[in-house]
């Protein structure tokens, strides 16, 4: 499950619009997006973007220094779950339903890699993700993501 | 602190405590302790973390696979799609692979985590690996 954290809710101003650097500013600091050191890049109408440094204790590889695979699964969870919550202006508590990542290229070693998840579409439930992760520029991506996040506890409309 | 050499587990799994644990029907189950670092929400497992295990844990067997067959193919992974089903609680998670197809070029990998009881996945993985042949056989 993604942070589709109740708790979260408690925690961000409420009447206030969801703030994607505000809200990775407090869950960077715990769990496993702590150990990831996940950083706030940008964010638009639909879109937010991660990222995350290049470390020794994230490869997968000692001899090539590649990032693990799975650091990029949860950099595309964390940025495309946020996606949801800022088209929607607000945080609603929901859980990762399916992710499905290609992987086009390894991210190379000391290189910091970055997600950017877009929210597509929106039901009263689901929420439709896509995104990609990238090495800088955006025009040479080392991966493509798609999901689904299901909303919990309560429905939109 | 474990090393990779030893254990044939990558950094970051090691990084996240995941150890092989036990063995099913040959093939590595891998575990992994729960802590702040593979936490999501309070109290459940970040479903990055339950992917990297699943992960690991194909990667195992299809590993156990090629020496099988006396191979020393590299392997690639192309893609993975995760499935959650249920959330992950506080306590060691669970996971094991199954190759259902290893051909020449590419493999089919499944992988299943639990806690509780294996009849009961809280999340599968099923993955493509591409097969890079180091020499002619």
């Amino acid at each position: 499950m993604a942070f589709g954290k109740p708790e979260l809710g408690s925690l961000i101003p409420g009447g206030t619009a969801f703030d994607p650097a505000l809200v990775n500013k407090l869950m960077g600091k715990f769990g496993h997006g702590g150990f990831l050191d996940m950083e706030y890049v940008g964010h638009g109408e639909d879109w937010v973007e991660l990222a995350i440094d290049w470390r020794e204790d994230l490869v997968a590889d000692p001899d090539t220094g590649i990032l693990a695979s799975a650091v990029i699964i949860s950099l595309m969870d964390n940025a495309t779950s946020m996606s949801i919550w800022t088209k929607l202006g607000e945080f609603r508590p929901q859980v990762t339903m399916d992710l499905r990542i290609d992987y086009l290229r390894p991210s190379p070693s000391g290189e910091r890699v970055y997600g950017r998840g877009i929210c597509y579409h929106l039901t009263h439930s689901i929420g439709f993700v896509r995104g990609f992760a990238h090495n800088g520029n955006p025009d040479d991506p080392l991966a493509h993501a798609s999901g689904t996040f299901i909303r919990v506890g309560d429905r939109v409309g | 602190m474990s090393d990779t050499k030893i254990t044939g587990l990558p950094p970051y799994a090691l990084a996240l405590d995941m150890a092989v644990v036990d063995e099913l029907d040959g093939v590595p189950v891998i575990g992994m302790p729960f802590a702040d670092k593979v936490q999501g929400r309070p109290g459940f497992l970040h479903g990055g973390a339950i992917s990297g295990l699943l992960e690991m844990a194909a990667i195992a067997a299809i590993h156990r696979a090629l020496q099988a067959k006396g191979s020393d193919s590299a392997i690639k992974q192309v893609n993975v799609t995760i499935d959650f089903m249920r959330g992950g609680v506080g306590q060691m998670t669970y996971a094991v692979g199954e190759v259902t197809r290893l051909g020449r070029t590419m493999a089919n990998v499944e992988a299943r985590a639990w806690q509780e009881s294996r009849d009961k996945p809280i999340a599968m993985g099923y993955m493509h690996y591409l097969i890079k042949a180091k020499r002619e056989a």
